[in-house]
């Protein structure tokens, strides 16, 4: 298992550029401490309540407050509560249909796209409510970005769909350049920057993938979620983007949810094991996170039965 | 399976010989009658052509051709050295009314597609779509005579006190919008609808916003299809007839003062093939003249949405 050097309170330029709503994060710092630990109960163990652990010392970006996603009035996600941390690898793990993807889309207001959906509790993102009625959902997304399942670049050269998100924005500056240092980010520049014109379908999966994380970058978000970057990728591409999320690491945080158990352990700081839990009363089956804690506690020394069974590959 | 557990190479040979049995002879059937019916949509079209060009052949021994194509007076029924075989008023005559139809249609159609698909409720879909496929379905009889007794009179001369004729190219028009309008607006919703959610995801998940998502991501994803659905709009307003009959006139107009009566090169076949007219005479040929003009321009029109179309076509997957 890749051991994660702990890295200095650094490099936070490279976030300068504030929502024009003055949506900015709040300095980070004050939040220190607080938030850590929410939920219910300490022990974690308990079913129900999400758990979480104070573990490393960066402060959280998002504080997530027993939150209920729901798709009409099918409850999805249930009663989760746990602190995200800045400038980590959050990995979120769990069997099919636990929820992962509808709480991750949590995280950056993408549910308000689906009809049904409707979010109860609380998201914290640098101290600020995201459900709250005069938060903005687009500014939300501009601050943080999404990378998904299946590459979905735009039907338009490389070029132009690296310059989407900085154009849709309103980000001046020079945008070649901004679309080379965000090709550059991406671990994609030397291999595109003789095609930049060309249509970006006409690149490989992998790459495309890390298009649409180039895309993610160029403009400057603060968190990046990724749900299941890798997992229509060869393991070749799979390493890129996970040396990739590296990099980004020194600026950025980062939850992805995956089915690779290796590529959790590999990648991540802390992990969160989501797992399904059938009501006894009405039959209904819903998501919960049952351990939250360093990722190497969780795959090495779970405190939770389940979590084990899955961590080793005894799902029941 | 024990076959399936056999070593390979250890079980008994399989036959694998074609035998004859009914269902080989059925499906040989149904080819033989696949191809006759494909035999005969060729041969139909073989003929159409053939039987155009005859007429049209015979037409220019009599009528020079350059006199035919850049002559601007266009009165092949009247009566002595009146007659004359200019076709371009007719050719104007046809692009102007198409032109006032798309003008009408395309933001009408374009609009609604972009509600329906981006924007409407399920609910209101559930109701505006089948309203669209009525619209569809009117006769275009009746849409010439609403036309006629409605949009001149009513429209055009009360309520917007326009002194339009009685006969006349805006009401045409306006009518030819309408009866294209169905075609433009379902074609671009459903270019729209295909256009994959992952498409949309994406964009939204950059922070762009709803408008920004529609017009710079899922309507560019879009176009060819709605592209296609516009050339195709616009072949049915060039060779529409009985809307133009009946509202437009019988005058080909060289002019563009949507007041005035126009005439199209379908309504002219028409009105000349309902006429006393003999047959092989030179009126009679000119019929076949501008039907050969009319299919031309058609046929040029599609090429070119098909040229457009593979240019632009995005693929998504
Ligand atoms: N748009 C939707 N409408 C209704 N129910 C949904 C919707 N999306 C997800 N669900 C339901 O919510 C539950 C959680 O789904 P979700 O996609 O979040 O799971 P997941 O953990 O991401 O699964 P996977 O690992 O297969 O991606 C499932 O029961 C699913 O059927
Ligand atoms: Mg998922």
């Amino acid at each position: 298992m890749k051991q994660v050097t702990e890295r200095p309170e650094s490099s936070s330029e490279g976030r300068s550029a504030e929502s024009a709503a003055g949506a900015g994060p709040v300095p980070a710092g004050t939040q220190t401490g607080n938030g850590r630990t929410t939920g219910p109960g300490t022990d974690p163990a308990a079913a129900g309540g999400g758990t979480a652990k104070p573990s490393l010392d960066t402060p959280p970006v998002f504080e997530i407050e027993n939150l209920n996603v729901r798709y009409g009035d099918k409850l999805a996600v249930h009663d989760v509560s746990f602190g995200i941390e800045e400038r980590r690898i959050t990995a979120l793990i769990g069997a099919s249909g636990c929820g992962k993807s509808t709480f991750i889309r949590s995280l950056n207001r993408m549910n308000d796209l689906i009809p049904s959906a409707t979010v109860d509790g609380s998201v914290r993102y640098h101290g600020q409510d995201l459900y709250a009625s005069e938060v903005d959902a687009v500014l939300v997304r501009k601050r943080i970005g999404m990378v998904f399942q299946k590459p979905n670049p735009f039907p338009k050269s490389i070029y132009d769909n690296i310059a989407f998100g900085p154009r849709v924005l309103g980000m001046d500056g020079d945008m070649d350049e901004i679309v080379e240092r965000a090709l550059r980010r991406g671990a994609l520049w030397d291999e595109v920057k003789d095609r930049l014109k060309t249509n970006a379908f006409g690149m490989s999966g992998g790459q495309q993938q890390r298009l649409c994380i180039a895309r993610a970058l160029a403009t400057d978000p603060d968190v990046i979620l990724m749900d299941e970057p890798a997992s229509a990728l060869d393991p070749i591409s799979t390493g890129r983007i996970e040396d990739l999320m590296f990099e980004l690491k020194e600026r950025v945080s980062i939850v992805i949810v995956t089915h690779n158990m290796q590529q959790a352990a590999r990648v991540s700081d802390m992990t969160a094991f989501f797992t399904v839990v059938v009501d006894e009363a009405s039959g209904h089956r819903h998501g919960e996170v049952v351990e939250y804690d360093e990722t190497e506690k969780v795959f090495t020394n779970p405190s939770d039965e389940r979590t084990e069974a899955y961590v080793t590959g005894r799902v029941g | 399976m024990e076959a399936a557990s056999d070593p390979p190479g250890g079980g008994p040979r399989p036959n694998l010989t074609r035998v004859r049995t009914p269902r080989s002879v059925g499906e040989s059937a149904i080819k033989v009658l696949l191809f006759v019916a494909a035999l005969i949509s060729v041969a139909t079209t073989v003929g159409i052509v053939v039987s155009l060009a005859a007429e049209t052949i015979e037409f220019f021994s009599q009528v020079g051709i350059f006199e035919y194509l850049l002559g601007t007076k266009w009165t092949p029924l009247a009566g002595g050295d009146q007659k004359s075989f200019g076709v371009l008023p007719l050719i104007s005559g046809t692009l102007y009314l198409t032109a006032l139809g798309l003008i009408v249609a395309v933001p009408l159609g374009l609009g609604s597609a972009v509600y329906l698909a981006e924007y409407a409720s399920p609910r209101a879909r559930r109701v505006i779509k089948p309203v669209l496929e009525l619209l569809a379905g009117i006769p275009t009889i009746v849409l010439g005579y609403f036309a006629l007794t409605f949009i001149t009179p009513v429209l055009l001369q009360g309520i917007l006190g326009i002194e339009v004729q009685i006969f006349n190219a805006l009401s045409a028009g306006l009518a030819l919008g309408v009866l294209i309008l169905p075609v433009v607006a379902t074609l671009a919703d459903d270019s729209l609808r295909a256009v994959p959610a992952s498409l949309r995801e994406g964009a939204f998940g950059l922070g762009a916003s709803k408008p920004q998502v529609v017009l710079r991501v899922v309507f560019p994803a879009a176009l060819s299809g709605i592209v296609a659905g516009l050339v195709l709009a616009a072949s049915r307003a060039i060779g529409e007839t009985v809307v133009v009959l009946v509202a437009g006139g019988a005058s080909a107009n060289l002019g563009i003062d949507p007041r005035e009566s126009f005439q199209n090169m379908a309504a002219f076949i028409a009105q000349t093939a309902r006429g006393d007219i003999a047959a092989q005479s030179v009126e009679f040929l000119t019929i076949f003249a501008v039907g050969t003009t009319l299919f031309v321009m058609t046929l040029i029109l599609n090429a070119i949405s098909i040229r457009f179309v593979r240019r632009f076509q995005q693929v998504y997957e």
